[in-house]
């Protein structure tokens, strides 16, 4: 064993010695690729971090929301419909929602205004999400003036700013009064946004959906696991942005291996002429060379990988900020739980290592193979 | 006496693997007082009855984006494009793609 550790070290030193003497070259190759797998990395610890985020913030949001459609858009429930869903048997609980949008020219963002079931702010006070707060310069105790769509101005007190640390669930929440609400949105009396339900039998719940499409042909029922479902997919491999840049990633993977195996220098070539020259076996120089792409990808690996950990989960991923963030003024800041499973970071080290590797190889064996004073001669 | 270079190089790699180690020990570190939060973010939901995440506040379809349809984006003609960026980063709800879906593949455009 001894022998053959001693034997693997002298290899490695001389790799090491080689890639020293072409120092820029090979610093810039290792920057490059823990830049590669930086990226991959932090795609990855992101969408995975932020997906479970989402399974478990909205574990418990309602259990079917019912929505009514006329001519294919998005209506009021009119009064009545909350009876009609009572007597439909299997539901334990309904509940008419109050919400809406409001585009404030002032900070030029949209809002989202929601009448609490429970606990709602008193008439002439609301209480606002963090985001929000922060982008108005407001705090607790303070006014807020809207103008409604019908022109009128209303005033609020600002009870309470939602605490920081909620700001991806409430980021442009304004929390108030029924009567204020319908005051402001000058929304006709007994008619809600659409209804929250809860069913008695969760394992009922698509059985009580397909009797609700049946009773109110113009309802649509969105169940929680559907919701759920909605967030699976953000940030997937498959999907949009995180898509194109794994094509990029590949691309320049591409590059790299093409780069290796086909720009394989007269100096590389010469070199592993000479050493077959001096005694060396191919097997020798194949290992040199598996050497060479081990200690280059290994430590690009690790240097990416940390990188990605540190920006994911202490810099807020900062970088996709303003991907996500589009056009949106208000952006919400918050901090994920900090997600590494041994299959996904098996994987990224097997898509970004071994790869490498194996491209490294293959005209190094196609060179190493072909007589010693062919290869000198270049 | 100068060290060797593969010596020099273990020194390294030990950092990095130091440093890779230390990231799974502030991971764990992280994990409880983030997961509170984060409950305390799901009482919230229950408690308002909320059912989306505020992360895309741009368009109305992405800010309840589980509360959407596939023709939100497209509401100037039907072959519109997406006018907002969030578009990119996530896709429409599935349960709605079954109902619509089929029906894109098999409309043929007129001449």
């Amino acid at each position: 064993m001894r022998p053959w550790i001693e034997k693997q070290r002298y290899l490695i030193d001389y790799t090491l010695a080689a890639l020293a003497r072409r120092k820029a070259r090979n610093l810039g190759l290792l920057a490059v690729y823990a830049l590669l797998v930086f990226m991959l990395a932090s795609v990855s610890l992101f969408g995975q971090a932020l997906r479970q985020e989402a399974a478990a913030v909205l574990a418990d949001s309602p259990e079917v929301i019912l929505q009514r459609l006329v001519a294919g858009r998005h209506d009021l429930i009119p009064p009545g419909y909350l009876e009609k869903i009572g007597r439909i048997r299997g539901v334990q609980h309904q509940q008419g929602r109050l919400w809406g949008y409001y585009y404030d020219p002032v900070s030029k963002a949209n809002y989202t205004l929601l009448v609490p079931a429970a606990e709602a702010p008193a008439p002439g006070h609301l209480r606002l999400g963090a985001t929000l707060a922060r982008e108005r310069g407001l705090q607790a105790g303070q006014p807020l003036s809207l103008r409604s769509y019908g022109g009128k101005l209303f005033t609020f007190t600002v009870d309470e700013v939602l605490p920081a640390s909620s700001e991806l669930i409430s980021a442009d929440l304004v929390l108030l009064g029924e009567a204020d609400f319908r005051a402001f949105f000058d929304y006709p009396a007994g008619h809600y946004t659409d209804i929250a339900l809860s069913v008695a039998n969760p394992q009922e719940v698509r059985n009580v959906a397909a009797k609700l499409s049946a009773a109110l042909p113009d309802a649509r029922p969105i169940l929680r696991e559907e919701m759920r479902r909605t967030y699976a997919s953000l940030l997937d491999w498959r999907e949009g942005i995180a898509l194109a840049l794994l094509a990029a990633a590949l691309l320049a993977f591409a590059i790299l291996a093409w780069e290796k195996a086909s720009g394989l220098s007269a100096d590389e070539r010469r070199e592993i002429g000479i050493l077959k020259a001096i005694g060396w076996e191919t097997g020798d120089v194949l290992r040199m060379k598996l050497w060479e792409g081990l200690l280059i990808s290994f430590s690009a690996f690790l240097l990416g990988l940390v990188g990605a950990y540190v920006h994911v989960f202490h810099f807020g991923a900062r970088l996709f900020e303003p991907v996500l963030k589009g056009w949106a003024v208000l952006y919400p800041r918050f901090t994920l739980v900090p997600q590494l499973d041994g299959l996904q970071l098996f994987t990224l080290f097997f898509f970004t290592v071994v790869p490498y590797t194996a491209a490294v190889l293959v005209p190094i064996w196609r060179a190493a193979i072909i007589d010693p004073d062919a290869a000198m001669r270049g | 006496m100068t060290r060797r270079p593969s010596a020099r190089f273990g020194a390294f790699l030990a950092v990095l693997l130091l440093l890779f180690l230390s990231m799974l020990a502030d991971a764990r570190r992280l994990a409880p007082p983030r997961q509170q939060e984060q409950a305390a973010r799901a009482a919230l939901v229950q408690q308002l009855g909320l059912s989306d995440l505020a992360l895309f506040t741009e368009a109305r379809y992405t800010r309840h984006l589980s509360l959407a349809d596939l023709h939100s984006p497209f509401q100037d003609h039907p072959l519109a494009l997406d006018h907002f960026p969030s578009g990119s980063v996530v896709p429409p709800p599935p349960a709605r793609l079954p109902h619509y879906a089929p029906l894109d593949r098999e409309t043929t455009l007129p001449d």
